[in-house]
């Protein structure tokens, strides 16, 4: 049985399309059948994320409208034969999107893919509404910083009301996870920032990850890599292939640990490795 | 001078990131006034061999890949087998 899984936040700029790329990745890394998403109609960014810009012909769309079969649309990954990605339109607006549309070509999906990973535009407009829609999990990106912390809280709210799972009596609501993104251990050992537990006390769900502010992160984006196949060793990429464990139901400790300080010798073996 | 060996084997990640983006603006720029070209050209191509042949609707497959001096456009169209339909499609 498949599972869809919605990226999403609220805010912009908090990590959604790298939180969506390097989960998917961790996800086909490990075997699983992925498809990736992009639901920012107008505004794509998975497929430069992903690294797969130059070879989108059909997008999300085109297929939503017929124009073109779900096949010539997705885009197989060429690092990774159990990944494919689902650009969406960069000149139609967030209209063309339809409930229906969506439900189908989520429906072929299913058939094909372990996971489907739906990844959500910032706001709460309709484009996010429907990646959220369907979804059975959401994986709830959060920056510690008050804006964010309240944009995912708004969020939640409308995961547990306006979803099909909360519209369809006697199913489990969706289960939602907070992924907490851009973690800056210094700036919260000095005080500045809220830490994991302020940012759960507030929200009250569970935790999947904390991912730590990284120079990783930003040089996979400049090579169209998600960080989960780039640099595996950066803090960052260990940090999403832990959520991916904890997403697929593994126990794995929580750890929390901030950019990687690499000593001369360290870099220097790794320069040679 | 010694300095020089502290750059990451793998620095300028940022260089990559500018061209990648040059090529795809490139693009981009060009293509937006004339969205879903290839949607409508897939429909022209399959209706003018329709015209002729009889084929699926699905019979006509575009892939393309945008690079930075040339792009390369591939066309594939399943012709039916003539012995299996009866007509058309003769290679």
């Amino acid at each position: 049985m498949s599972k869809i899984i919605v990226v999403t936040s609220g805010k912009g700029g908090v990590g959604k399309t790298t939180s969506a790329a390097a989960i998917s990745a961790g996800l086909a890394k490990r075997g699983h059948k992925t498809v990736v998403i992009d639901f920012d109609v107008g505004l794509r960014n998975l497929d430069l994320i992903m690294g797969c810009e130059r070879r989108v012909v059909f997008d999300f769309i085109n297929v939503i409208q017929g124009d073109a079969k779900l096949k010539q649309a997705l885009i197989k990954d060429r690092r990774l034969d159990t990944l494919s990605i689902l650009p969406t339109s960069q000149t139609r607006d967030k209209d063309a999107l339809t409930q229906e549309g969506v439900e189908k070509v989520l429906n072929e999906l299913r058939e094909e893919f372990d996971y489907i990973v739906c990844d959500s535009p910032a706001g709460i407009e309709r484009g996010a509404q429907l990646a959220m829609y369907f979804a059975d999990e959401a994986v709830v990106v959060t920056n510690p910083e008050v804006s964010s912390v309240r944009d995912s809280d708004r969020v939640l709210g409308l995961l547990n009301s306006k979803t099909h799972r909360a519209e369809t009596p006697d199913s489990e609501p969706i289960k939602a996870h907070a992924l907490l993104t851009r973690y800056d251990t210094q700036r919260i050992a000095k005080g500045e920032m809220m830490t994991v537990e302020d940012v759960l006390e507030i929200l009250a769900i569970p935790l999947l990850g904390v991912i730590p502010e990284s120079q990783a992160v930003l040089r996979a984006s400049n090579l169209g890599t998600p960080v989960t196949l780039d640099d595996e060793g950066s803090r960052a990429a260990s940090a999403y292939d832990e959520a991916v464990a904890r997403l697929v139901g593994e126990q794995v400790e929580m750890r929390i640990g901030g950019e990687e300080r690499q000593g001369f010798f360290q870099r220097l073996f790794k320069r040679t490795a | 001078m010694f300095g020089l060996s502290f750059r990451p084997r793998k620095a300028n990640t940022a260089q990559t990131a500018k061209e990648r983006l040059q090529i795809l603006l490139a693009h981009e720029r060009t293509d937006g006034s004339t969205p879903d070209v290839l949607p409508m050209l897939q429909r022209d191509i399959l209706a003018a061999i329709q015209k002729h042949m009889k084929i699926g609707k699905d019979a006509v497959d575009i892939r393309m890949e945008r690079g930075d001096e040339l792009s390369s456009l591939e066309i594939n169209i399943d012709l039916p087998n003539s012995r299996g339909n009866g007509q058309g499609a003769e290679s």
